[in-house]
């Protein structure tokens, strides 16, 4: 092994890593605030990628029958325990938001206005889908433990896998690049869609900050993660944050999808084991701090490109197998279990 | 369908009635269990839109094909010819599309004496050579026979040294064997050998390895799309050899993704693939150009695949084989079932769309190297290799 592989596979890892941490970032979002695994961020992926790149022939995505359906779906459970303005806000975000992006996709999609409009549309129709979840899966156990949450978001991801077959097909698919270009500096090669990949990651690690840091609402979001209670005795309303936290998270998951779009072929339940590397990382963070989340999903990418160059037959087992040291050492560092709320 | 098989109870009631033994139409039934759905469903389709094209009379007899879908699910395709055989009476089950399914399905075609014939590709369906696979026949080219290919295509060509990278599944594994096995006969060395994963992002490990061991050629081992994938980095590193992949790409899609980052790639495939670039001195080209139009008015213009295909050779055998079984027996009666099984095993020079079949009691693909040629892919289309 020479420097200029070195390199490169530390530079493969960092992007491959890059995807792995707005998934982290996503995860640990979710759980802090609603204390949700969000397993099926894997699904969101899939779909934002399949979505994506089936816009290339010009129909209307096929996602959209998901996306009204869960909407449908969604108001009837919430119509039941919601009266006067409640149930008008319902009607807006579960059957007025998700009808007037269907019907703007339906009209745009045979447009065919280049890759960054079908960006745009592939992420509209798919994340919604995740604060759809929310309300449909979720919110009516957001006082559940951790467990029954968990439970859940098993069930869900099972559920859209399925649903994800169906719509999609069993057929995989693949996007156009964003860009043909390639950087060379020195050894190294960049290619344009690593460069997105990159760019793309530090824009929304930059946002969610300036979210955090500066806005109302990230305070609420924030306030919520650090004690529920508390921050319902000072009037936030906690289940807004756990539907903008689904939001987030579907946003993003919905970007990473169309990012990896290019890179590989996706299929309908291609992006759960993406995803469960995100997990990994969030897991080595303790599914509690964005920046440590960031640092390990990096780690991972990394491990997973050596261990792609040594040994490419034990590649995901060496990854996933590298949780078990770190959740040793957190066992042992942390006696007290944490409780429940 | 329907008014047909009512005709013929009537008429055959009819004729029973007189107490006759005269020749009444007999019915051959035929179940066909494939993967029209699941991972397979690529494959499976195709195959299961040929059965509309199979034979729908032989000799007197009728034939009724009973086509169940697997799901590429190896329980649903053992359950499928259980109930084919058990409820359905059928004389001869065609499928499954995957080896997995089709390997299952072997005990319970022998325990009721029904002979198959399988469209999964791997050898191990009909070799080595046993009581039990004695019933079961195959129509794909043996993996074996596609490497031999590429070995001496690669011998031709002078080159010494290949590195390999294929899928870490049942379908890389099997490549890797075969392609050691060939290449060791032929002196050529293997760099090293890189396994990746059909959804996995990057490759850029696996191919870095690759091209520190500098083999003058490498073999990418994967089936579809994600075959695409490494042939991309190595063009992005630089990589000047040469590149092979195997027949499992042999599909449209696979040249619109992989553009012009597979330009210049040499494959092994059917026949098929090039059906209309054979000289017409070749005995297939006139039956798989025939099978191309015939799907092709059915299902339009550019729909056919060496998938479909298969699922046709598999009635062509059928074909051939049923008018001498019908001779020995009755459908519907083991005395019909063996016959059919011991006619299958004397096919000798068929034609089909896929090659020649000459079959063997030690050899139940029939195929030699008719079977396969060299494509080279030049300007976004398989072109015939010499």
């Amino acid at each position: 092994m020479d420097s200029s592989i070195l390199l490169a596979l530390i530079q493969d890892g960092i992007v491959s890593g890059a995807i792995y941490a707005l998934l982290a970032l996503a995860l640990v979002l979710v759980f802090a605030v609603t204390r949700t695994i969000l397993i099926p961020v894997g699904e969101v992926v899939s779909f934002a990628a399949l979505t994506y790149a089936n816009l290339d022939n010009g129909k209307p995505p096929a996602v959209l029958i998901l996306l009204l359906g869960l909407g449908v779906a969604a108001f009837l459970r919430g119509a039941i325990f919601s009266r006067g303005r409640a149930l008008i806000q319902l009607g807006v975000e579960t059957l007025i938001v998700p009808g007037t992006i269907a019907f703007a996709a339906t009209l745009l999609a045979p447009l065919q206005l280049g890759v960054a409009m079908n960006a745009v549309i592939a992420i509209a129709v798919v994340a919604p889908l995740c604060p759809l979840l929310y309300r449909l899966a979720f919110a009516p156990l957001a006082e559940a433990s951790v467990l029954v949450l968990l439970i859940a978001a098993v069930g869900t991801h099972l559920a859209i896998s399925g649903l994800g077959l169906l719509v999609f097909g069993p057929e995989g698919a693949r996007g156009v690049p964003f860009s043909d270009a390639v950087v060379q500096l020195g050894p190294i090669i960049f290619p344009g869609q690593a460069i997105c990949v990159l760019a793309a990651t530090l824009c929304v690690m930059g946002g969610l900050w300036a979210f955090f840091r500066f806005t109302l609402a990230g305070a609420a979001l924030r306030a919520t993660a650090i004690n529920r209670r508390g921050a319902r005795l000072v009037g936030i309303p906690t289940e807004n944050a756990g539907l903008q936290a689904f939001w987030l998270a579907g946003l993003i998951a919905a970007g990473s999808g169309v990012l990896i779009a290019p890179l590989t072929t996706v299929y309908y339940d291609g992006g759960f084991l993406i995803g469960l590397k995100g997990f990994v990382a969030a897991i080595v963070g303790g599914l509690a701090s964005y920046p440590a989340a960031a640092l390990a999903a990096i780690l991972v990418g990394i491990v997973e490109s050596f261990s792609s160059f040594w040994a490419s037959a034990f590649k995901e087992v060496i990854v996933f197998a590298g949780i078990i040291p770190v959740l040793l050492w957190r066992s042992l560092r942390h006696v007290s279990v944490e409780d429940e709320e | 369908m329907l008014s047909r098989s009512r005709i013929t109870l009537i008429a055959a009631t009819f004729v029973a009635g007189f107490g006759a033994s005269l020749a009444h139409a007999d019915t051959i039934k035929v179940g066909i269990t494939l993967s029209a759905t699941g991972p397979a469903a690529s494959l499976g389709i195709p195959e299961r839109n040929s059965v509309p094209l199979f034979p729908k009379k032989i000799g007197n007899a009728d034939v009724q094909y009973i086509v169940l879908d697997d799901g590429s699910d190896t329980g649903r395709a053992v359950a499928n010819t259980r109930k084919l055989i058990d409820e359905d009476n059928v004389d001869l089950i065609i499928g499954s599309t995957v080896t997995p399914a089709s390997l299952q399905m072997i005990p319970v075609v022998v325990e009721k004496k029904v002979p198959m014939i399988a469209a999964a590709a791997s050898g191990a369906i009909i070799a080595p050579m046993d009581e039990n696979k004695r019933w079961v026949f195959k129509v794909p080219q043996n993996d074996g026979l596609m490497a031999d290919a590429i070995t001496a295509h690669m011998a031709k060509a002078g080159i010494k040294t290949v590195g390999f990278i294929g899928f870490n599944d049942a379908y890389g594994d099997g490549w890797l064997a075969e392609f050691t096995r060939s290449a060791t006969a032929k002196g050529i060395t293997i760099t090293t050998a890189e396994k990746y994963g059909r959804a996995d992002t990057t490759v850029t490990g696996q191919i870095l390895k690759i091209m520190a061991t500098k083999p003058q050629a490498v073999l990418v081992a994967g089936s579809g799309t994600p075959a695409a994938l490494p042939a991309k980095t190595l063009k992005e590193r630089g990589y000047t050899g040469t590149m092979y992949q195997t027949h499992g790409v042999a599909n449209a899609e696979f040249l619109k993704v992989g553009g012009k980052d597979v330009e210049g790639t040499y494959l092994p495939s059917g026949p098929f693939l090039v059906a209309d670039q054979l000289p017409d001195s070749n005995p297939i080209k006139a039956v798989a150009l025939d099978y191309t139009k015939q799907y092709e008015v059915v299902y339009g213009p550019g729909t056919v695949s060496t998938f479909g295909a298969h699922g046709m050779d598999t009635a062509r055998l059928f074909g051939a084989a049923a008018p001498v079984a019908l001779t020995h027996g009755k459908p519907g009666t083991p005395e019909f079932r063996a016959a059919l099984r011991d006619a299958l095993e004397g096919l000798r020079g068929l034609v089909v769309d896929h090659g020649v079949v000459n079959m063997s009691p030690t050899d139940h693909n029939g195929f030699d190297e008719r079977a396969r040629v060299m494509v080279q892919i030049v300007n976004g289309a398989w072109k015939l290799q010499p």
